[in-house]
């Protein structure tokens, strides 16, 4: 995708450091010169947008670091330290805390920005394959990082998920043990914790480099999902995307900064500011928000083991999208049944985290009395031969324990099956039956005349102006 | 407004902020620390310390607490020869020159003392249960400063149907889990410390008020600092969003997209 344009050093020394290290030539022809799709809206913001919150995490991260200790007599107290005595140490941790969680909605918008454009399809296979690794890193990077208050919450989310590898056939024990360090969650497992949440994010910083890198061979997808046919589709990146890209990362610091300086605890748990303590288990455990609904999927089964599969493979999943959308269409803007299934998909995400969040055998609606266990068990008292009164008992008790309910777990199950549906057969069928609106020949041919509303909507180009 | 908010993003992500069965969810009271501007008031941290000191400390360690930090700005603004002499009213464990253990006057860089050695000399003393830390209580429950202020007031004579189920040692409190607490109640009668002259009349509901506004403040006390510079820090963020939304319209307009 690389335009006529090749970089010309200005003077003697950047000629010189051109024909011994062509940096600037990277920088300018990969950077700031670098040919982009002019009809990229706001939802194409994201992806510097997790650039920059992937900064923010490592440098506070870094100094954090330097006064934070990771013993477990101690681990606790330090956070306060940071928070108390260090000079603007609350706003690092805050900021941290909350960045993580920023980075975590990015990364959603980024994500389903690429599933409704189909960013994913040829030639971003290995863009989109990258994408789906740092997510996998930074759900690691973000667990390991919540265990590191030694919080009540710290200490029983790491002790709840890690026991779920205990599931693995065979070498789960060894497995489980292994990452303890230990027969239990303990100090082993909180200092090999920190060392490995001070690496992670250098690993997601390197798949971030290959990452952008996949990205620059074939260049942006757009809105419209179609190729650039020429210059006259593109502009360069710099100053057009510096500038866009900067005002909307200025809006979304904006709202960073309203969480950090005005509700820096809202997205926390209370219990994480009760120290660890492993004699006593809070009443309800819940992961951080950005996890839930895959927690959800985890506990939609009774077996364990097949928990943690549909948890793995409800990740992993999105690496195959791919291969399992059929359509050759890329933009959803082109595809009126995928467009109205996206939506559900996402309220089917959205649903299962709200199931993440309750325990699973809370009530959502009491159908009433189960007329079939209650009978049931009135004919086994008479069957016995109990007396009218006895029967009359048993009756009473059963009315009051047997009810026909429809509870948490229960749609978790249906809204578990329905995610994994949407990948397989949902988008792998669709590709076949679903016939796309006709798409334009060019980008620059679509926006012609529609400044403003940039290519509006998914409406049949024929209705367009 | 924190309430509110959690309220909001709780209906958002589903997450209910939701007291357990059989626990009274506590009323929201108007602090003057809530909201964007809302700040301690000096003062009434002031007493709330006397309350914190005079009563709740005999049970209660404030572990993370040192009298240096009652002179900290953003907080009950004791100056710094009112900390020393706070300071030098407790005796602290020390070694003499000999190496022998000794006690001393505190002095401003020392912690609160904790009246108890250890969990289980405090667990003895308290019927088997054990006092909490207090350092960072009202960040560490559901409801935060309402809940303290309501567990505070909230005892009474338990209801009939909760009569013969009470334990021994135990005291009725509909705000708390179960509506059983170790706790006896803290603050049992008006005028039960003494403020000084000018202060408002130490009745239960003002001492309740008092003690978890000290409360609060030591669970955060850099509150102040973090507010006032997140009012600048919008402002800025906003003024800089403004100008690079100029910018882009103004570089794009000639450029169809
Ligand atoms: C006589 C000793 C004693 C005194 C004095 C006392 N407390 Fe307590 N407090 C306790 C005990 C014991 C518990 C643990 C209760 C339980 O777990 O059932 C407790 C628990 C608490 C809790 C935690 C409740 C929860 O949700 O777990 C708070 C908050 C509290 N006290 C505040 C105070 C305040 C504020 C004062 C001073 C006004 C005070 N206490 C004075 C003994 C005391
Ligand atoms: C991908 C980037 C990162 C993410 C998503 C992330 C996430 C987190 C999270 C969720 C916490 C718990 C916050 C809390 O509840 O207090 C945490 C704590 C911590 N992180 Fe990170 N982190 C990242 C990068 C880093 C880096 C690069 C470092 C160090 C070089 C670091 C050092 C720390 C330290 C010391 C703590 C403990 C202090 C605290 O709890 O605030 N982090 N991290």
């Amino acid at each position: 995708m690389h335009g006529e344009y090749r970089y010309e050093p200005k003077n003697g020394f950047m000629k010189w450091l051109d024909s011994r290290l062509p940096i600037m030539r990277l920088l300018d022809e990969s950077v700031l010169q670098f040919p982009t799709p002019k009809n990229l809206n706001y939802w194409f913001t994201f992806g510097g947008i997790l650039t920059f919150m992937l900064a923010v995490q490592i440098v506070t991260g870094i100094v954090l670091a330097m006064h934070y200790v990771p013993q477990e007599t101690m681990a606790f107290d330090s956070v306060e330290h940071i928070m108390r005595d260090v000079n603007y140490g609350w706003l690092l941790r805050y900021a941290h805390s909350n960045g993580a969680s920023m980075f975590f909605v990015a990364v959603y918008v980024h994500i389903f920005r690429g599933l409704y454009y189909g960013s994913y399809k040829a030639p971003r296979e290995v863009l989109w394959i990258l994408g789906v690794i740092i997510y996998l890193l930074m759900m690691a990077t973000g667990f390991l990082g919540y265990t590191l208050p030694w919080g009540q919450m710290s200490f029983w989310g790491a002790t709840v998920i890690t026991n779920f590898f205990s599931a693995i056939p065979v070498v789960g024990d060894a497995v489980t043990q292994w990452l303890w360090g230990s027969f239990a969650v303990d100090n082993s497992t909180l200092q090999r914790f920190f060392s490995l949440h001070y690496l992670l994010p250098f690993v997601i910083a390197g798949v971030v480099v290959l990452h952008i890198w996949a990205l620059h061979v074939p260049g942006n997808n757009n809105p419209l999902g179609i190729d650039v046919k020429g210059p006259q589709d593109t502009v360069p990146f710099h100053p057009y995307y510096t500038v866009k890209d900067g005002f909307a990362l200025a809006v979304f610091v904006l709202f960073f900064a309203a969480l950090v300086f005005f509700a820096p605890n809202l997205l926390g748990n209370p219990d994480n500011f009760v120290p660890a303590n492993r004699l006593v288990t809070p009443m309800h455990i819940v992961p951080e928000w950005y996890y839930l609904p895959f927690y959800a999927i985890l506990r939609s089964v009774p077996s364990k083991l097949l928990g943690v599969i549909l948890l793995f493979g409800g990740i992993l999943v999105w690496a195959f999208l791919p291969w399992l959308d059929t359509s050759y269409v890329r933009s959803a803007r082109f595809r009126p049944i995928f467009r109205q299934l996206f939506w559900v998909f996402g309220v089917v995400c959205i649903g299962l985290g709200w199931c993440g969040a309750q325990t699973p055998d809370h009530v959502i609606v009491d159908l009433g009395p189960n007329m079939t266990a209650i009978n049931a068990a009135v004919d086994h008292a008479t069957k016995a031969g109990k007396t009218p009164e006895e029967i009359a008992a048993v009756q009473k008790s059963a009315e009051a324990s047997e009810r026909v309910t429809f509870a948490v777990v229960d749609l978790s199950r249906i809204l578990t099956i329905a995610y994994f549906a949407f990948f397989f057969p949902g988008l792998f069928l669709l590709g076949w039956v679903e016939t796309p609106l006709p798409l334009p020949e060019s980008i620059s041919k679509a926006v012609l005349g529609t400044r403003g509303g940039a290519a509006s909507g998914g409406r049949p180009l024929e209705q367009r102006g | 407004m924190r309430r509110i908010s959690l309220a909001a993003v709780g209906l958002l992500l589903g997450i209910t902020v939701a007291f357990a069965d059989g626990q009274k969810e506590p009323e929201p009271q108007t602090w003057s620390w809530n909201g964007v501007f809302g700040h301690f008031d000096p003062v009434q941290l002031q007493r709330g310390y006397q309350v914190y000191k005079e009563v709740c400390s005999a049970c209660h360690s404030m572990r993370l607490m040192a009298f240096r930090n009652l002179g900290d700005p953003g907080g009950p603004g004791f100056s710094e020869a009112q900390v020393k002499a706070l300071a030098a009213t407790v005796q602290v464990a020390d070694l003499d020159d000999k190496g022998e253990p000794t006690t001393r006057p505190g002095i401003a860089a020392d912690r609160f003392p904790s009246p108890f050695p250890n969990e289980k000399a405090a667990r003895a003393a308290n019927g088997g249960a054990l006092p909490p830390d207090l350092t960072v209580i009202t960040e560490a429950r559901e409801g935060g400063a309402d809940y303290v202020h309501a567990l505070l007031l909230g005892y009474s004579d338990p209801p009939a149907d909760m009569k013969g189920k009470m334990m021994p040692g135990m005291n009725y409190n509909p705000y708390f889990l179960n509506g059983q607490i170790a706790m006896p109640a803290p603050l049992s009668t008006d005028g039960q410390v003494t403020y000084a002259e000018g202060q408002p009349a130490a009745t239960k509901a003002q001492m309740a008020k008092d003690v978890v506004a000290f409360l609060s403040w030591a669970a955060e006390p850099k509150m102040q600092e973090r507010k006032t510079m997140g009012i600048k820090v919008i402002a800025f963020l906003f003024v800089l969003s403004l100008l690079l939304y100029a910018a882009y319209k103004q570089l794009w307009r000639d450029v169809d997209h």
